[in-house]
């Protein structure tokens, strides 16, 4: 099992940073997991047990916001990883995701991650420095979107 | 037009003051519009003139940075004044002109039409700084791909009578740009003042067939070595006696390198961004346009008007300016006069003629901010160098 | 340097009399007009070139062609632009109906050179409504299929309402060796396809980056980001190309309004390539 998870994640470039041991270590808590096109992947205030690796099809982050119902945040193709409330404290999370087409990916249990990092600080250190980027370029990407570019001068700040 | 200097003309001659009157009357007779100078209004502006009286005999200036004044001379020199408030371009590039009108016949259709210009200039006393200024905006506004047909209109035809500087003033910087006090090339006749106790007369050079032709109704007498000594030594003289100087080299790379320059903050705490400098610069080209219509619209007309980089909506895109502090907005001016200008039109675009320094209201001097940029980028340079070890 | 070989053109401040033939509103503030010469036709113009634009008794604009002229023709008897009403100018024009007259003048600025791109992959990437000047390009690529490789095309918008020429996006899309990403800024609801900037999309897109040219048009920020991601792919500074936009009030270079450091964008633009245009949009109000 973990050979197969191991190959899998390896044609995908996002633990390309991992030494092959670490990448070893992290694929012992991996399985390989699919989703049907709009079956839930897991709802928002939910416990943040596991994250996932995108290998193919696309995934919604959504929101629910009573009276406008589940709101897309942003969509998340192949080659991104979804999830990242798993590394912190209250471990929920903050945003429900969907998948948008049927998605295949491998999905890992956060808590043996978690537990593995604690252990082991090099590997810790190593899956912490694959992960910021991950946050900042949404950050970036988010914030690009508040600026509303696409607006005229007259548009800007309306919905 | 005017062309390049030919070795091939007669030799120089010398006229009395007073033959200005026949030099006039030639000029009229040939269907000339005289401009030139004449004091009017506290300052010496560029006019229509209808006759040789009308030149500023005897009349001087005191100049320095923020300061011009007019006073009166010992003597009866017509050009011993430097540069005043307008330049060449208020005839050539003038500050309003037509661009076209337009009508709209019942069936939709739009005729355009173009203005026709039907004056011809001969222009007198043209500064060799203003002689280059007039060369810098050829290339602009007529050397490109587009030629300009207000500037082009004007400037065909022209007569360029060039006045060569023998008392250059307190802003004055002609010498270390390279266009002057000397006139070298682009005029039909070139005249250099003498005034020798109670004898006023011009040392007069020809530049093309045209000016060769108006100067023989003009009587005149062969110009001894002693006149052409007199002239050319003054001329010679008054270059080693300019206001100020400018490294006219490495300007570009000064300005690119500092974008970022703490200096800006500098001029921006002394600049208003009237806009002065670039109403009275020979050089400055930008202008805007206007369209109106009549009450019916079927009538239209475009204008054209002078605009300044230092105007807040010159730089105006998607609801904002580009440049709206004033730090960006003097780096604009400065940058495109002596660097930009380079590479986009082959030349430097400043002459050195000064009008900026005396009429900014605030004394900026355009070679006191390049000196200060300079040593910036030499500190910086240095603190590099010191690091790199 | 502005002396150039070419002979020098005179009536350049005319604007033509042209025709509007048809006017499709695309989205909420955004038309494109089809022109038809009512006089003598301008010369033809190349994807990422612009026409000056006049609306009579108003005033003009810059507006980029968004087609192709017609195949062989070498003068514009035809013209296409996709104009959005931000303006006094702009609403004006957009609200032109067939029948009316405007003025044009052109062709004016830098071609996306789109020829230079044979043998290569092309890019695309497009943000709101910058679709409109990369439209050519596409055209161009699809009319000599075979000239070319991969072909890209990315397109972002505002919302799902606002993306531009749906009905070709589709049809595009599904052409054989056409792959096509669309993202928005905010779904809207019944909006399958994808959230978020159009960067995003470049990691899912397939090209050569070393074998690839690349079409850039949109927001100056949105041109920034998604060219950093290019670059970041391994896509060479000198094969990337932004069309740039600065104020414009002649479209010829008397008016020194269009200056970016050393570019008169209406002479050595619109299209500038991201090498050359990299460190200018990157000063501070420059």
């Amino acid at each position: 099992m973990t050979d197969d998870v191991l190959s899998r994640v390896a044609k995908l470039p996002f633990f390309a940073g991992l030494t092959p041991g670490q990448l070893r270590l992290l694929c012992e808590a991996g399985r390989p997991a699919s989703y049907q096109a709009g079956e839930r992947v897991f709802a928002e205030g939910d416990l943040a047990d596991r994250f996932w690796l995108i290998e193919a099809g696309s995934a919604a982050l959504d929101l629910r916001v009573p009276g406008r119902g589940d709101q897309v945040i942003e969509t998340l193709a192949g080659g991104s990883v979804l999830g990242w409330s798993w590394l912190y404290p209250p471990y929920r999370w903050q945003f429900g995701a969907a998948a948008r087409e049927r998605l295949d990916t491998i999905a890992f249990d956060a808590a043996a991650v978690r537990n593995r990092c604690d252990a082991d600080p090099a590997f810790g250190y190593a899956i912490l420095r694959l992960f910021m980027p991950v946050i900042t370029e949404r950050l970036q990407a988010t914030r690009l979107r508040l600026l509303d570019l696409y607006a005229t001068s007259a548009q800007v700040g309306q919905p | 037009m005017s062309t390049e200097t030919r070795g091939e003309f007669p030799p120089p001659v010398l006229i009395e003051a007073a033959a200005l009157a026949r030099l006039f009357d030639a000029l009229h007779a040939r269907g000339y519009t005289v401009v030139g100078p004449t004091a009017r209004d506290g300052a010496i502006v560029v006019a229509e003139l209808e006759s040789a009286a009308e030149l500023p005999y005897g009349v001087g200036v005191d100049t320095e940075a923020g300061r011009y004044r007019l006073r009166a001379r010992d003597d009866q020199a017509a050009f011993g004044h430097s540069a005043g408030p307008q330049s060449w371009k208020s005839v050539l590039h003038p500050a309003r002109a037509p661009l076209w009108s337009a009508d709209r016949a019942a069936d939709g259709t739009v005729i355009v039409r173009e203005p026709v210009e039907h004056h011809r200039y001969a222009l007198l006393g043209v500064r060799p700084c203003d002689l280059a200024a007039i060369g810098i905006l050829d290339r602009v506004l007529t050397g490109g791909r587009h030629v300009d047909p207000v500037y082009a209109g004007r400037r065909d035809g022209n007569l360029i009578i060039a006045v060569e500087c023998t008392e250059p003033g307190a802003t004055c910087f002609c010498a270390s740009m390279g266009t002057g006090p000397h006139a070298g090339s682009g005029f039909d006749l070139a005249m250099t003042e003498l005034l020798n106790g109670d004898d006023h007369s011009f040392l007069v050079r020809v530049g093309t067939p045209a000016g060769a032709e108006v100067l023989a109704e003009v009587p005149a007498r062969p110009a001894d070595d002693a006149a052409i000594a007199q002239a050319s030594g003054a001329v010679a003289e008054a270059a080693t006696r300019m206001g100020r100087t400018m490294p006219a080299q490495g300007l570009p790379d000064l300005l690119t390198a500092s974008r970022e320059s703490p200096h800006w903050d500098d001029v921006a705490s002394r600049c208003l961004t009237c806009g002065n400098c670039t109403m009275v610069c020979p050089t400055c080209f930008c202008t805007t346009t206007e369209d109106v219509t009549d009450l019916t619209g079927d009538h239209a007309e475009r204008w054209r008007r002078w605009d300044s980089c230092f105007d807040l909506d010159f730089s105006y895109l998607h609801g904002g300016s580009v440049r709206t502090s004033g730090q960006a907005r003097y780096r604009q001016w400065i940058s495109h006069k002596l660097g930009t200008w380079h590479e986009q039109f082959g030349s430097s675009g400043c002459v050195g003629c000064g009008r900026c320094i005396a009429w900014c209201p605030t004394g900026i001097d355009i070679t006191q901010e390049v000196a200060a940029l300079s040593l910036l980028q030499m500190a910086s340079d240095a603190t590099d160098n010191g690091e790199e070890r | 340097m502005s002396t150039s070989t070419a002979p020098a053109v005179t009536g350049s401040a005319l604007p033509r009399p042209y025709r509007v033939v048809s006017r499709r509103v695309d989205t909420g503030d955004t038309v494109t007009l089809e022109l038809a010469h009512d006089a003598e036709p301008l010369p033809a113009f190349a994807p990422g070139q612009f026409a000056m634009l006049t609306a009579y008794g108003i005033g003009e604009v810059p507006i980029s062609v968004s087609g192709l002229p017609e195949p062989g023709d070498s003068r514009a008897r035809r013209l296409a632009h996709t104009l959005r009403a931000v303006g006094a100018v702009t609403r004006a024009l957009h609200a032109t109906a067939p029948g009316a007259v405007i003025g044009v003048r052109g062709p004016f600025g830098t071609s996306w050179n789109v020829a230079s791109a044979a043998g290569q992959d092309v890019v695309i990437v497009a943000g709101g409504i910058g679709l409109a000047p990369v439209r050519p390009v596409l055209q161009a690529v699809l009319a000599e299929r075979s000239r070319y490789g991969d072909v890209v095309l990315l397109v972002g918008a505002r919302t799902p309402a606002d993306l531009l020429y749906p009905d070709e996006l589709r049809r595009w899309g599904a052409t054989a060796g056409v792959q096509v990403g669309v993202t928005v800024d905010r779904p809207s609801d019944g909006w399958t396809g994808h959230v978020g900037v159009v960067p995003a999309l470049i990691p899912g897109a397939r090209f050569d980056p070393a074998r690839s040219v690349a079409f850039v048009c949109g927001p100056e920020v949105m041109m920034r980001f998604t060219a950093r991601a290019l670059l970041a792919c391994g896509l060479p500074a000198t094969r990337l190309r932004v069309s740039l936009e600065r104020n414009m009030r002649c479209g010829v270079g008397w008016c020194g309004h269009c200056q970016l450091g050393p570019l008169l964008l209406c002479r050595d633009g619109p299209v500038v390539d991201y090498a050359r245009a990299e460190p200018l949009i990157n000063v501070r109000e420059l």
